[in-house]
């Protein structure tokens, strides 16, 4: 029989530490939609997505009924639509974008991920017209997600995509200025992109990924925050294996929900993510689990070690929990959707130059930063380069979502409202890296690639 | 297949009557209850074999959630598989 003290635990974590498990993403393969036709493509992707995730939002609420755990989000990532305008290079790629929202809002998913392109080594066919296509894509779609892989560890940083994306961030949030700036919010820049990551915005469903398939992500800061409270003035050591117990008990939450999906769905199991993913909700912040380990404020100094001490505790925890572990499997630390964070960042004890120390140890990268609106294209790519060299030399995924906040200074803030949250625009170091990035051409990949 | 009911909240006359009550008209077969009062607080824990239930799981998480409501308790229904996946290997 079950023991009362751990139905109690359970239930406390639901009710008061927003123990949940974050998204049911159903990735799926739009290879076989390709057409050299681009209105017919666009009508098979969207009938292939509406007959396959027909039932998604509904089985995620079943479940979530049946196990009392709040299933936050169901969406859906798809094959990169550069391989799709591949085979259409008359015609805008926007025309998927649009059917990728019909499609979204006909299932009833929050986001579809997928408007991508993959150009870690260069641009083939459909790379380059997608890529440009972003801004108005965003702009114009209320769901639809893109990202770009620009650099992974095997092949090197594409410096030519490096500097285009520079373009592309401030354009997408240009053409929704009127919006705070929405579109940039929707963008990630990757290295080392996962295929099977279930998070927005830089879900896509990977060339190497089956036909369809179930990821899920789970989240809890705060279940993992209120155990350290409960343990009080222990010794690190004890604080990671703390970590790690309850780390293993959310994504034991999540490995059953990913099962139990699969089966009502009669879709592959593919991965569970294994992630601390925070929200503005108070106590569901990462950056407070880090102050709960003794720092007066996220971004002092000694950040950078919590960080990874949790987010290898995270990982050691889920790890046994889940039968296939994926995607991209660690502590979350986007500004604007964490409450402590976005307090850090006000009070200017967490700095864009602390934030990219700590994406060397945390699961992905520069995430969810509202910056100058006055920011040149080539500053932004130049913290693009910077952040894909710490993934590309560490073997690691490391992303860049910069919100330029169009027509507001440092200090000033943005609000997206929902997940997306709100936060201060952050401090840009202003001086010019144009001459660097204008060079273009390819980052070497470095040693750590030859392994074989 | 079992459910797990409980039941947290300030002590009344009559709760575990309402919530077996409400098992009994369904079918749920009451299987466990542990229960106590401590400083006014209830706390009822009841396993329930809801194999022969005559509504679908969903419907008698509603009503016993509405119930629950009515009488200023809360009440969680959930399936016995997320304890025992959250707390045995």
């Amino acid at each position: 029989m079950i023991n009362s003290r751990d139905i109690l635990e359970t239930i406390n974590m639901i009710d008061n530490e927003n123990l949940d498990v974050r998204t049911i993403t159903m990735g799926i393969s739009l290879l076989d939609c390709i057409d050299e036709d681009i209105d017919k493509a666009c009508t098979k992707v969207y009938d292939k997505i509406c007959r396959y995730a027909e039932d998604l939002v509904k089985t995620g609420e079943d479940i979530s009924k049946d196990y009392g755990i709040p299933i936050i989000h169901k969406r859906i990532a798809v094959t990169p639509i550069a391989m799709l305008a591949a085979a259409c290079p008359a015609k805008s790629p926007v025309k998927f974008a649009l059917t990728l929202d019909e499609a979204a809002k006909k299932v009833g998913v929050n986001f579809v991920g997928g408007y991508s392109a993959l150009v870690h080594k260069g641009f083939a066919g459909g790379d380059y017209a997608l890529i440009e296509s972003i801004p108005e894509a965003l702009s114009i779609t209320e769901r639809v997600c893109s990202s770009v892989n620009i650099g992974s560890t095997k092949a090197g940083i594409n410096m030519d995509a490096v500097a285009k994306m520079g373009h592309v961030i401030r354009k997408s949030a240009e053409l929704t200025a009127d919006r705070d700036c929405i579109g940039a919010a929707k963008l990630v820049v990757f290295c080392n992109a996962p295929e099977d990551n279930p998070f927005m915005a830089g879900a896509f469903h990977g060339p190497g990924e089956p036909d369809c398939v179930i990821n899920v992500g789970v989240s809890g800061p705060g279940v993992v925050r209120a155990a350290l409270a409960k343990a009080g003035d222990c010794n690190i050591t004890e604080v990671a294996d703390i970590v790690k117990k309850t780390a293993f008990k959310i994504t034991r939450a999540g490995m059953l929900v990913a099962k139990e999906a699969s089966k009502r769905l009669s879709v592959p199991f593919g991965i569970v993510d294994l992630s601390l993913a925070p929200t503005p909700a108070i106590g569901d912040s990462v950056a407070y689990i880090l102050e709960e380990m003794g720092l007066e404020q996220c971004g002092a100094h000694g950040t950078t070690a919590c960080l990874a001490l949790l987010n290898d505790a995270v990982k050691k925890g889920g790890v046994m929990a889940s039968s296939h572990v994926g995607g991209l499997s660690g502590a979350f630390i986007p500004v604007t959707e964490d409450a402590g964070m976005i307090e850090a960042a006000r009070s200017k004890a967490l700095t864009l130059t602390k934030l990219e120390a700590m994406t060397a140890v945390c699961s992905v990268g520069l995430d969810m930063i509202a910056i100058p609106g006055d920011t040149p294209a080539d500053v932004i790519s130049g913290i693009i380069a910077d952040e894909a060299a710490i993934g590309m030399v560490n073997s690691k995924t490391t992303a860049v979502r910069l919100i330029p906040a169009i027509g507001k200074e440092a200090g000033e803030e943005l609000s997206f409202g929902g997940l997306l949250g709100s936060g201060p625009i952050m401090d840009v170091n202003p001086k010019s890296p144009s001459r660097f990035i204008s060079r273009g051409g390819r980052i070497p990949a470095p040693m750590q690639s030859l392994k074989n | 297949m079992n459910a797990v009911i409980t039941v947290l909240g300030k002590d009344n006359v009559g709760i575990l009557a309402k919530v077996s009550n409400e098992c009994s008209l369904v079918g749920a077969n009451i299987v466990e209850v542990t229960q106590s009062v401590l400083q006014g607080m209830f706390a009822m824990i009841m396993f329930v074999d809801i194999t022969e239930c005559t509504v679908p799981f969903s419907e008698l998480v509603d009503k016993l959630t509405e119930k629950g409501d009515e009488m200023g308790v809360k009440i969680h229904v959930m399936h016995e598989d997320i304890f025992n996946a959250m707390h045995k290997i």
